[in-house]
């Protein structure tokens, strides 16, 4: 096990040297630097603004320096946010992206879960149409169209929840969790009804039945564990599409989440920050893929055989 | 391919292709999602002869108003009629969605069919390839390329179909290796074809019904795609009109005009759902699974 963690760890270095490379030649190909749009900059000021934040070197030796601080957790200055570093930006901005991930995922997992293992215990009845048309309407209503009318509903016309904000108001954390997490809940629900259908006509459930076991003990101590695998390999792209979907959330709730310094930095071109923004996501999904793949291997049996010995 | 040579000449069972149509046809849900897709493909074509005003025309004077007999779905802060706006803005969703996805098809087809059929190392060296570029955050690329690059419409369609592309190199890779093993490929490497020839003209065809699938499951994810970058300000500009500018603009004055809000929404939501339904019947049609074809 301990092998096969190192192995995936050793992979992810490429992973992540690409996505520096990327960005890093992405943004320095873009026409205009950061300090275009200020009104007419006296050229000496320019050159030392450029100095100062060495705009002026080659660009390998740029992309050196760079990778160097980066290594030592130093993301550098932002170029827009005078006097800030982009290692407070991130500080600022990424524990409340994280909890709104975090409680989006908790409300995916448990309506998802939940209704898809009440679904496959009675596949083709009512009791599976009626969750599995909801994960539909769920999947079809992305979270720009989903926040803003949830928003319409239980902010303006009943009142009941605020509609924007972070830690203001009580209550303002769960409209942005679940319009964030509902996608997900819907794709998390198909993912285990599928799974649970086709493990519960399995052998081993059968002679589980067979023995006389209670059903209840058959369905959560030995269908859940395979049942699930779809769901657990579906988490860490589903990690990663909530860190970059909360970027529409945090908009629309006007949350002062990573999300939004992200998309203001890549207006204003504020290539540290948006460098560091882009290697920090890339890293956690890289970390995310590789809990996923681990838990796999601790789940299944097939695979855990397979990682042991091979 | 299980029908064989012998089958045409009995007349009795269908090709794969028209007995996929036949079983589709008798999936309600797949139907109504094709037919409501083809209205929509054809209102927005038909979208000039359809209303007397153009997307971008404003009426100051008017400006907001609720749905009536002279706009039947409104008018936005500007006046311009909403109807026209959908309507526009559907050609331009509909046209990403489908541009895009056919980028995707034949990127994703010609790099997995070519590393399921040649296999060995060069399969290898292309997969991980893929595996790299699975890693990568994509959605932030996308949004800094449209940054760096202007919101151009083009770039928006290359860009969504490069990074579609990686599931369907996936799919078509294992179906070729299913196919590769078959006696009629076998066969056509024994009378000396090339193996480019073997592949588009051999492996390719056999695979159609996957990819058909998964094409028309990736449809909804492009226009998801592109909806996502206008509603942040980075996908199609005003006056130029797409579903998801005019959900984001919708947005900002929904508490005094809903219906600028509500009428994109549920245009966009029931295109959403008509793929779907058609996807999911298709696959049942085509009787595919996970990327597999079903066995017996």
């Amino acid at each position: 096990m301990v092998k096969f963690i190192l192995k995936r760890l050793l992979q992810a270095i490429p992973v992540l040297v690409t996505v520096t490379i990327i960005t890093f030649l992405l943004i320095h190909a873009a026409p205009g630097g950061p300090f275009d749009e200020e009104k007419a900059v006296p050229p000496e000021v320019l050159k030392h603004l450029n100095e100062r934040y060495k705009l002026d070197q080659p660009i390998h030796v740029q992309f050196y320096d760079y990778l160097k601080n980066a290594l030592q957790g130093d993301l550098g200055p932002s170029f827009k946010y005078p006097g800030r570093s982009v290692n407070e930006i991130i500080a600022a901005g990424f524990p409340v992206t994280f909890e709104l991930g975090c409680y989006a995922l908790l409300f995916a997992l448990l309506i998802g879960v939940g209704s898809g293992i009440i679904a496959s215990l009675q596949p083709n009845t009512c009791q599976d149409y009626v969750p599995m048309a909801f994960a539909t309407m769920g999947i079809c209503l992305p979270s720009y169209v989903l926040g803003p009318l949830l928003v319409l509903l239980f902010g303006i016309w009943l009142e009941w929840l605020p509609v924007a904000g972070w830690e203001l108001t009580p209550g303002d954390k769960l409209l942005p969790s679940i319009t964030l997490g509902s996608v997900y809940a819907a794709y998390i629900a198909r993912l285990s009804r599928g799974g649970m259908i086709e493990t519960l006509s399995r052998d081993f459930i059968r002679t589980a039945r067979a023995k006389g076991m209670p059903e209840s003990i058959i369905i959560f101590r030995h269908a859940l564990r395979v049942g699930l695998l779809p769901v657990v390999s579906f988490l860490g792209p589903a990690l990663a599409g909530l860190l970059t979907g909360s970027f529409v959330v945090e908009t629309i709730f006007q949350i002062p989440g990573l999300g939004r310094y992200f998309v203001q930095g890549a207006f204003n071109r504020d290539y540290t920050l948006i460098l560091g923004v882009t290697l920090l996501l890339a890293s956690l999904i890289v970390l995310f893929n590789l809990i996923a793949d681990v838990m796999i291997a601790w789940l299944d049996p097939k695979v855990r055989h397979e990682t042991i010995n091979g | 391919m299980k029908q064989s040579m012998a089958d045409v000449k009995g007349a009795i069972s269908a090709s794969p292709r028209q007995d996929a149509w036949r079983r589709l046809k008798k999936n309600k849900p797949a139907m109504f999602g094709l037919a409501v897709l083809s209205v929509f493909i054809l209102l927005a074509l038909a979208a000039p002869w359809i209303t007397p005003y153009s997307y971008s025309g404003q009426n100051l004077e008017l400006g907001a108003s609720p749905p009536s007999t002279g706009h039947w779905l409104g008018s936005d802060l500007f006046g311009r009629d909403m109807l026209t706006r959908i309507l526009y803005g559907s050609r331009v969703s509909l046209a990403v969605g489908f541009i895009a996805t056919a980028v995707a098809l034949v990127i994703g087809v010609a790099w997995g069919a070519t590393a399921g059929y040649l296999g060995g190392r060069i399969d290898n060296l292309m997969m991980r390839f893929v595996d790299i570029l699975y890693a990568l955050p994509f959605t932030v690329f996308i949004i800094l390329l449209m940054v760096v690059f202007g919101r151009n419409i083009f770039l928006l369609f290359l860009v969504i179909g490069a990074v579609e592309w990686l599931t369907m190199a996936r799919i078509v890779r294992g179906q070729v290796l299913h196919i590769k093993q078959q006696d009629f490929i076998e066969a056509a490497v024994s009378f000396g074809l090339s193996r480019f020839h073997i592949i588009v003209k051999h492996v390719i065809p056999n695979i159609i019904g996957p990819v058909i699938v998964y094409a028309t499951l990736t449809v909804p994810n492009v226009i998801l795609l592109e909806s996502f970058l206008s509603f942040l300000g980075l996908g199609i500009q005003p006056p130029q009109s797409s579903w998801g500018l005019l959900i984001a603009y919708g947005v900002e004055t929904m508490e005094e005009y809903p219906w600028l809000l509500i009428f994109p929404a549920s245009v966009l939501s029931l295109t959403l759902f008509s793929l779907n339904f058609l996807g999911d019947g298709l696959r049942d049609a085509f009787d595919v699974r996970d990327g597999g074809v079903r066995e017996g």
